[in-house]
């Protein structure tokens, strides 16, 4: 029989939550935050240990759009695209963020440390134009705080 | 006017739980039933009929789901529910427990709230020191306890079955009901599922009783509601407001002046124009799912109409053919009207067609709505075609 | 599956009054009046879906229309089939799901029998007035026995429900969400890439072209065409009970003769019947478990017990994904088609003195993943590829009607000596529990002289529907050669799709099982439910295929395969003996373990 490894952080993290296939969401969300994407091998790694298909695995990952099952930066910058949102600004957000990233919406930066999307409603309706950093909500955004937030997670990094 | 049942305290937290037990469980699903209290989600469905299923179904357990994954456009108050009133929201779970009797709570919370999660945890952790939660309540022969589960980013979710599906590690897709929940829901069992604000409404009646309850709304929407307000207004915000209260008086709390339109109860609700602004919103009138967004004249309805068309679109589950073939027609369609070319009637005949066959025959409520802004807005605002 | 309890009640549907089964479904109360409900995401071997939405009709009282296939009677329920509003509700989904089928029918292989078709001619769609893509959004994936164009799909997730109900391979799945949801395999695996095991079940089950057998038919008309080659054909029991369905027969016609003159006048040299190594199968195998019995209870080496059956290859991919550790549980035998392609290029060739370089081996199977086994590099001990091409019935029929040949008309034709000899228990291999029923005849009469005690040599308790069947045997005065087996009760059992397959194996991997002998089919009923037969398919097209079997083995005069008069020959002039030198050469085989995920 071939013999893989399975990946360390998936044995901890499915073995936390008993192999339950009901927990297969909390399993993979862990997982996206702790590695920022799926890869094949995670993905057979988690069906062998929840000892369900792979392919089941792909089907709920893919369904689920912040479960990343391609190459995603490590901080991904969500812009809220709904209504309230967009009437109050999002797209100077998104172009003032692409012209910073220098990265198009939907792209990842080459450092890989940026992911910028669009996504819908993040329930800041009030408070727009509005942004997810990660799990970290933003509102009353403006082109030139969000581009100081994003130099300030910048800076972190290098620091 | 606004008020504040929902959003100031009740009663003491021992008090209202140790009244609550003095009750007999089948006695608190009748109450529940007498207050007159509706989901609040916007289905509308009567709670205590909800509860009296699921506490009359057998099961060896039973699951009281909090469904907190608000991702209706527009839509903010449980926002402002979990934040602020969270103990209200843990009284009513623990009540709907008791009066089905079950032991397990579930808060469904969306992805995009996650930034909250960690207070809303160290609040049930303290709720749980202080023995409101977990085993002999109050000394009381009764457990219950809480657990938070996170949507990834799928607002079909916030549907009920789909809800269950994404608890149970799947692809959220509506299930074929029946069963419903109340008789197979999460993992098989019973199931009661209830938006925030619907449980939040819970220690209210329990405090105050059902008479007092219903003082406000409507004979069939009684109560107050939250409402998210959005838009072209000074004041957007939630208000807490009586069932039945009428379009123009929101848009005069708000400071919403040049109205053109009012869209009601999310994306899938309804588009008012100011011929329509003197109607009520509660379960006979407009949706009352909570969500108002106000456009001035300023706005092109059209663009709005791509916007929520594409959403529906992007959220579509994708399992029933008139929801997710549909919503893309529709989505390509508008599309082509905002970037100014002219759809001939027959086009338009055919659209609206469209329209009526996902409403019947989608499978969940998502496919069933998505085309209401489509029909409305073509109605009210033939101009901006 | 809906339990239907007897409590009737009473439901009107399109203004007839009619009594319903409490727990029944509108459409099950439909279907027993004859009224027609169009559907499109159920079948009868599946789990309820309820996704297409074609079936949806009017109830009164209700504001929105309601699916017929998920939606329980309730007393006094009022349906209408045909309202207007059904019918413009039906025409709709029609042509949302035909606007995103993208895909000639004039060129496709379902054409004219396709449900997507069939139902756009019923309800007159004239025209769709949504735009298709102009291009083609997916590849075609051709590189095995199943072909997939995703193109034609129109998601109602009936192959997946097959795949994971049925056969709990789950080797495809939906993958995305709304309009971005296909039909796949996680990160664009190609179905060779996974653990998919080629049983064809999914073919059988698409509504439309999406899912297609790999087409052999064009490589079988050059080599007939080419007067340098001798083309041999073998034809598998389970054609004969279906294929006359290809030519809008109802199931259950048998056309042993038709079949046999419609392969002549194709123009193949030569016409056998894979019945022939079904009967060589059974003293191979037979003797292999005596043989193994024999070491298990007298020399008491480690031996494996139960032995499982060899015969479906959807089987063997299975088991090799799934439960290497058994791999040695396996008959060493090949299938009958192998054996006969083994033998073709030998045995055959000698006889003939044919130049085995010039003959072409063809074999029509019931089954997909027949291709993939005749095309195992180990499957070359005649020292060429000893199966060169595989036809299903399906491809076969289609040859047959591009000769312009009508097959009902055609008069019946015998099979060729001497390899088209065959008897009736050759013949029931086409059946679930047909290898177990005919390997007992042979083997009780071999171990005690006498003919098994069943009435007319019908081993009943084996036969059936029941996903997995048990049966024992006790062996009472054998002859002295097998005395260590006096009183031994020999027990077997049948298990027909994977599903079935994976309880019986199970119990063997944590040693609990009771068996000597396992037969395992991958498809349900057997070869004649196999993924290369004529579709549709449901259970009781698959009863009446097997009656069309069994009726058969009753008419012959010969229906005990050691009773074969050319297989005894065979081993005469060729191998030897059961389980011999030369036997072992070609007509057996091994195994190898396949990545489970």
């Amino acid at each position: 029989m071939k013999t893989f490894e399975i990946d360390r952080d998936v044995m901890e993290i499915a073995g936390r939550y008993q192999k339950a296939k009901e927990y297969l969401l909390p399993i993979l969300q862990e997982l996206v935050g702790k590695k920022g994407y799926l890869t094949e091998k995670i993905i057979r790694d988690v069906a062998k240990e929840m000892n369900i298909s792979p392919n089941e695995v792909y089907g709920v990952a893919t369904f689920y759009s912040f479960i990343k099952t391609k190459p995603t930066g490590k901080y991904v910058i969500r812009i809220c695209q709904t209504i309230g949102c967009d009437l109050a600004g999002k797209d100077e957000l998104i172009k003032a963020l692409e012209k910073e990233l220098r990265v198009k919406c939907s792209g990842t930066t080459d450092d890989m440390m940026f992911t910028l999307e669009k996504t819908n409603c993040i329930g800041m309706c009030d408070q727009g134009p509005a942004m997810l950093i990660n799990d970290e909500v933003y509102a009353r955004m403006d082109s030139k705080k969000a581009v100081e937030l994003v130099k300030e997670y910048k800076a972190k990094e290098n620091s | 006017m606004q008020r504040s049942r929902l959003l100031s305290p009740i009663c003491e937290y021992t008090e209202l739980l140790n009244r609550a037990f003095s009750y007999q469980p089948q006695a608190i699903v009748e109450l529940i039933k007498d207050s007159g209290l509706r989901g609040r989600g916007g289905a509308g469905f009567p709670t205590g009929l909800k509860w009296d299923f699921t506490a009359k179904a057998e099961g060896k357990k039973k699951y009281v789901i909090c469904n907190a994954d608000e991702g209706e456009p527009g839509t903010f108050k449980d926002r402002v529910l979990l934040l602020e009133s969270t103990d209200k929201l843990i009284q009513g779970m623990t009540i709907a427990g008791y009066a089905v009797g079950s032991n397990y709570g579930i808060i469904y919370l969306r992805a995009e709230y996650k930034w909250m999660l960690n207070d809303l945890m160290n609040k049930t952790d303290e709720m749980k020191n202080r023995g409101y939660l977990g085993k002999n309540i109050l000394g009381k022969d009764f457990d219950f306890d809480i657990e938070f589960r996170l949507n990834a980013g799928a607002y079909v979710c916030g549907e009920e079955t789909a809800l269950i599906e994404s608890l149970e590690g799947k692809r959220g897709e509506a299930r074929n009901k029946p069963p419903y929940p109340a008789q197979e829901g999460y993992l098989g069992y019973p199931t009661v599922i209830n938006n925030v604000e619907t449980f939040c409404n819970v220690p209210y009646i329990i405090c105050h009783g059902a008479e007092e309850f219903k003082k406000f709304g409507t004979d069939k929407s009684c109560g107050t509601k939250l409402f998210s307000i959005s838009g072209d207004c000074e004041a957007p915000g939630v208000y807490e407001l009586d069932l039945g209260s009428k379009v123009q008086d929101m848009l005069d709390l708000v400071g919403s002046r040049n109205t053109k339109a009012v869209q009601i109860g999310g994306a899938g609700g309804a588009t008012a124009s100011e011929k329509d602004f003197d109607k009520p919103i509660c379960y006979e009138g407009y949706p009352p799912g909570g969500s108002i967004m106000i456009f001035n004249k300023s706005r092109n309805m059209v663009h709005v109409l791509r916007n929520f068309m594409e959403f529906f679109e992007e959220e579509s589950c994708g399992q029933c053919t008139p929801c997710r073939e549909g919503t893309k027609r529709l989505t390509d369609a508008v599309i082509r009207i905002d970037r100014g070319e002219k759809l001939n009637d027959e086009e338009m005949k055919t659209l609206l067609e469209l329209a009526e066959v996902m409403k019947i025959t989608s499978k969940c409520g998502l496919g069933q709505t998505a085309a209401n802004p489509f029909v409305y807005i073509y109605e009210n605002f033939r101009e901006d075609f | 599956m809906q339990t239907a309890t007897e409590t009737m009640l009473n439901i009107k549907i399109n203004g007839k009054e009619l009594q319903a089964k409490q727990g029944e479904t509108i459409l099950d109360v439909a279907k027993r009046n004859n009224i027609h409900i169009p559907t499109l995401c159920y079948h009868d071997d599946l789990c309820l879906s309820g996704i297409c939405r074609v079936c949806a009709v009017d109830v009164e009282g209700q504001r929105l229309l309601q699916t017929a296939c998920n939606t329980p009677v309730i007393p006094e329920m009022v349906v209408n089939t045909n309202s207007q509003r059904v019918r413009k509700a039906r025409k709709m989904i029609l042509e949302l799901l035909l606007s995103e089928h993208v895909g000639e029918c004039t060129t496709c292989k379902r054409n004219l029998n396709c449900e997507l078709q069939e139902l756009a001619s019923l309800y007159g769609i004239e025209e769709v007035r949504f735009k298709k893509p102009e291009e083609k959004r997916f590849p075609i994936e051709e590189n095995s026995p199943i072909v997939r164009d995703n193109d034609k799909c129109i998601l109602c997730r009936r192959c997946v429900r097959v795949c994971e109900e049925i056969q709990e391979v789950e080797a495809i799945t939906p993958v995305g969400r709304g309009k971005e949801t296909s039909i796949g395999c996680l990160y664009d695996l190609t179905l060779d890439e996974t653990v998919c095991v080629f049983c064809g079940q999914c073919i059988n089950r698409c509504p439309t072209g999406a899912l297609t057998e790999k087409d052999a038919t064009k490589d079988v008309w050059r080599a007939i065409e080419d007067p340098a080659k001798h083309v041999v054909v073998q034809t598998a029991p389970a054609i004969r009970a279906a294929l006359a369905e290809e030519f809008d027969v109802p199931p259950g016609e048998r056309v042993t003769g038709k079949m046999t003159a419609a392969l002549k006048m194709l123009g193949f040299d030569t016409v056998f019947d894979t019945d022939f190594t079904a009967d060589l199968t059974i003293i191979e195998e037979g003797t292999e478990l005596l043989t193994r019995l024999k070491k298990a209870l007298v020399d008491k080496s480690d031996v494996s017990i139960p032995m499982f059956t060899s015969c479906s290859p959807g089987w063997i991919n299975y088991i090799e994904h799934h439960y290497p550790d058994l791999l040695s549980n396996l008959s060493t035998c090949k299938s009958p088609q192998q054996m006969f392609g083994a033998l073709i290029k030998t045995y055959y060739a000698q006889k003939k003195g044919l130049d085995p370089d010039s003959i072409v081996s063809v074999s029509v199977m019931p089954c997909t993943a027949k291709k993939y086994e005749a095309d195992r590099p180990e499957m070359t001990d005649s020292g060429y590829k000893d199966v060169d091409y595989v036809l299903t019935t399906r491809e076969l029929a289609r040859m047959i009607k591009q000769a312009g040949l009508d097959l009902m008309e055609i008069e019946d034709a015998e099979f060729d000596a001497p390899m088209g000899i065959s008897t009736g228990a050759g013949v029931i291999f086409g059946a679930t529990g047909g290898v177990m029923e005919a390997a007992i005849r042979t083997a009780y009469e071999l171990v005690t002289g006498r003919e098994v005690p069943f009435e007319n040599l019908d081993i009943k308790p084996v036969r059936g529907m029941d996903g997995i069947r048990a049966a024992s045997v006790t062996i009472t005065d054998p002859s002295p050669e097998w005395s260590f087996l006096d009183g031994a009760e020999v027990k077997v059992a049948v298990a027909h799709t994977l599903s079935n397959a994976r309880k019986l194996m199970d119990e063997v991997r944590e040693g609990k099982s009771p068996y000597h002998f396992i037969e395992v089919m991958a498809c349900p009923g057997g070869c004649l439910g196999g993924g290369g037969q004529p579709i549709p398919t449901a259970p009781d097209i698959r009863k009446k295929r097997a009656q069309a079997i069994y009726t058969e083995d009753d008419c012959l005069a010969l229906r005990k395969s050691h009773e074969n008069p050319a297989v005894k020959q065979l081993y005469e002039e060729f191998l030897g003996e059961p389980n011999g030198h030369k036997s072992h050469e070609l007509l057996h085989t091994h195994y190898t373990e396949k990545s489970n995920w």
